[in-house]
């Protein structure tokens, strides 16, 4: 489902040398695969995830979603895909402040070419257990809610693939178990694959594949080119 | 959800500064509109009252504009007076020596038409005799033909029509020639009523009272013209008040002949004794020629040495067009300049928000939308409040339109209703508020077009 061959990334420092941030030989997830990425701070795994999501252009190398060439498309055209196939849930701050629980939810599906219906929307945080905050603005609901609420709306247009960068870090522990719970169990419900990136030993324990980065990036290695290279 | 709902979110989120930016909007916009129903009033009533019903204004030499303003407006002080034996003149057909047999007295060349006669088939002149005052409204001496004759009204298609009462006549059994008709805002601010007997003060407003006063047999119902703050008495009454009689003038010096003003000696009120033509002189004739024929009497007329014929709606356009357009441009370029300061506000107030909303539109991004999508967000947040603001300025400024009916049609005559100023600059409102929206977002939306995802992730 998720192909991703001889990936490059770097970005210049002040120096004028260029730091080479990602180099992937390969990655690949298949459907409804749920992998957790590990790795040390300032690794470069969450260039990784801007990378497939097309929020950030690689320097070079393939990303490939369903047979589909992410790299090689402008960046309007890596938005409309990231908004059909798919869902991303951040640390933190996830929620617009200004819009309800519902809205935000809707919210996601607005920028997709499909379009879903709002009852999914409700549907949606029914299974995350929201049905009776879906009015409530982010600044009413708990920092767990809140987290809740982003992984409803990160399905919300039925992607292919879900990104979620350290979606626990800012939740106490009883709810960390119950937000991976949910992303798990509705991933599989949807047939989502997910690539979670987590320091969490607990959290990783949970997933049947674990990659480390360190493993799988060579830019580790040999992290500095110079600027003519 | 959509991008207009997005937007629309966003700002009810930040209450605060989108009423205040559009507070200051909607006070650009009313003022635009006030300007532009103020001005449409006043061009509204000059047009209503420049639609007079006759084409020239006849007078002693002097200033058209005093003419213009004395005669049609009861404005300014009268020019000079011109001797009733010119009014004659302008009489249609053999008018002249009807008129000769009706009030007596002596005239040159008794025998012959008017001069001007020939281009008076089928018009009218009616005589004015004005100077005096009833209260602080203008005192009108004139003939039953003003009211008969002459119309109003924007197509000057309606007659003079009385609240109360009648047209005064030339003599009656109960008052003689003592009648007089007032308008509808004298009488309410004199509380006069049928039979209520006015006196004319000599000159001014507050000077010497005649002691000779005429009846009030009809009050004009409102027809938003000067006319209504106008106190009409019979011509014949007002030349037998003490003072208006003509007196004889040396031909070379022009100074008055000692004790030939002498008014004719009168048993009683009902006496039908006049004064006779050669003590008489008019302030202006109001002058309806045949047809065509307006012009080249007004030619001929100003070739004369003592007196002049004035097209009142001439005098009236250029006044628009030299004081009140510009007055109206410049008035509305100031209020204008309100606008830009307002959207000079709506820039700085999104321009600052951007920095707490980089999140925000991080978060929109990763979510799918396209940096255009997050352009029009911001411009439509920006058009909303320019548009928003105006339509509660152009509301406003337009409700005190109507809300000032009580003391401007009175005064003017024009009522206003809320849609009834209709400027040709107002359709460019919405149009440029829209224009101006976009102008105050495009620095934000440009601010939010190269946020960096990644960094504010």
């Amino acid at each position: 489902m998720l192909e991703i061959r001889n990936l490059k990334k770097s970005y210049a420092e002040p120096s004028g040398n260029r730091l080479l941030i990602i180099d992937i030989p390969q990655l690949d997830i298949a459907q409804a695969e749920q992998v957790v990425l590990r790795g040390e701070s300032g690794g470069g795994k969450t260039t990784l995830l801007h990378l497939i999501s097309g929020i950030v252009a690689a320097d070079s190398g393939s990303i490939r979603l369903d047979g589909t060439e992410l790299t090689k498309f402008s960046e309007a055209t890596r938005d409309r895909i990231r908004a059909d196939k798919m869902g991303y849930v951040f640390q933190t701050f996830n929620l617009l402040p200004a819009f309800t629980a519902l809205e935000n939810v809707r919210l996601g599906m607005t920028f997709a070419r499909k379009k879903m219906s709002a009852e999914r929307a409700k549907e949606l945080l029914h299974k995350v257990g929201l049905s009776d905050r879906m009015h409530y603005l982010p600044s009413q609901l708990s920092v767990g809610q809140q987290q809740r609420v982003a992984v409803a709306r990160s399905l919300a247009n039925k992607p292919r693939l879900l990104l979620a960068d350290e979606p626990t870090a800012n939740v106490d522990p009883s709810n960390q178990k119950r937000i991976i719970d949910l992303i798990q169990n509705v991933c599989r419900e949807e047939s989502v694959a997910i690539l979670m990136v987590t320091h969490s030993d607990e959290i990783a324990n949970r997933f049947e594949r674990v990659e480390r980065l360190e493993l799988i990036n060579r830019a580790f290695a040999d992290r500095t080119l110079t600027s003519d290279q | 959800m959509n991008l207009f709902s997005i937007a629309v979110r966003n700002l009810t989120y930040r209450k605060l500064p989108t009423a205040l930016n559009m507070l200051s909007m909607a006070l650009g916009v009313a003022l635009v509109v006030l300007v532009l129903t103020i001005s449409g009033v006043i061009e509204r009533t000059f047009e209503r009252t420049s639609n007079v019903g006759y084409n020239l204004i006849v007078g002693a030499k002097g200033s058209d504009i005093q003419l213009t303003f004395n005669t049609v407006f009861f404005l300014s002080q009268p020019v000079e007076n011109v001797p009733y034996s010119y009014y004659m003149e302008y009489l249609p057909g053999d008018g002249r020596q009807k008129e000769l047999a009706r009030l007596g007295g002596v005239l040159k060349e008794p025998e012959r038409n008017g001069l001007y006669s020939f281009l008076m088939k089928g018009g009218f002149s009616i005589p004015l005799c004005m100077g005096d005052y009833i209260g602080s409204f203008r005192c009108v001496g004139t003939t039953p033909d003003y009211f008969n004759l002459l119309k109003h009204g924007d197509n000057n298609d309606l007659d003079y029509r009385f609240a109360k009462g009648r047209n005064f006549v030339d003599f009656s059994d109960e008052y003689g020639y003592f009648e007089a008709v007032v308008g509808s805002q004298v009488a309410s601010e004199m509380k006069l009523q049928m039979g209520s007997e006015i006196f004319a003060s000599h000159g001014a407003s507050g000077g010497e009272q005649h002691n000779q006063g005429f009846s009030v047999v009809g009050i004009l119902e409102p027809t938003g013209t000067p006319n209504d703050r106008g106190a009409f008495v019979n011509i014949e009454g007002f030349y037998l008040l003490e003072g208006h009689v003509a007196p004889e003038r040396n031909e070379q010096s022009g100074m008055e002949v000692k004790g030939s003003a002498v008014a004719p000696v009168r048993e009683s009120k009902f006496s039908k004794v006049r004064l006779p033509i050669e003590k008489r002189e008019v302030t202006a004739i109001l002058v309806k020629p045949n047809g065509p024929n307006a012009i080249g009497l007004q030619k001929q007329v100003n070739k004369t040495k003592f007196a002049q014929a004035v097209s009142p709606i001439s005098v009236i356009s250029g006044l628009l067009a030299f004081f009140v357009t510009p007055i109206k441009w410049a008035l509305l370029a100031i209020t204008s300049l309100v606008c830009v300061v307002s959207a000079i506000s709506i820039l700085v107030g999104i321009y600052n928000s951007m920095n707490e909303r980089k999140r925000d539109i991080a978060v929109m991004r990763a979510l799918g939308a396209s940096r255009d999508h997050i352009t029009a967000i911001i411009l439509v947040e920006s058009v909303l409040i320019a548009v928003g603001g105006g339509a509660i300025g152009w509301i406003v400024g337009h409700a005190i339109g109507p809300l000032s009916n009580a003391w401007t049609e009175p005064a003017t005559g024009v009522r206003i209703d809320f849609f009834s100023i209709n400027s040709t600059q107002e359709p460019f409102i919405v149009p440029g508020l829209i224009v101006i929206g976009i102008l105050a977002g495009i620095i934000p939306a440009l601010a939010a077009y190269r946020t960096s995802v990644a960094k504010s992730l």
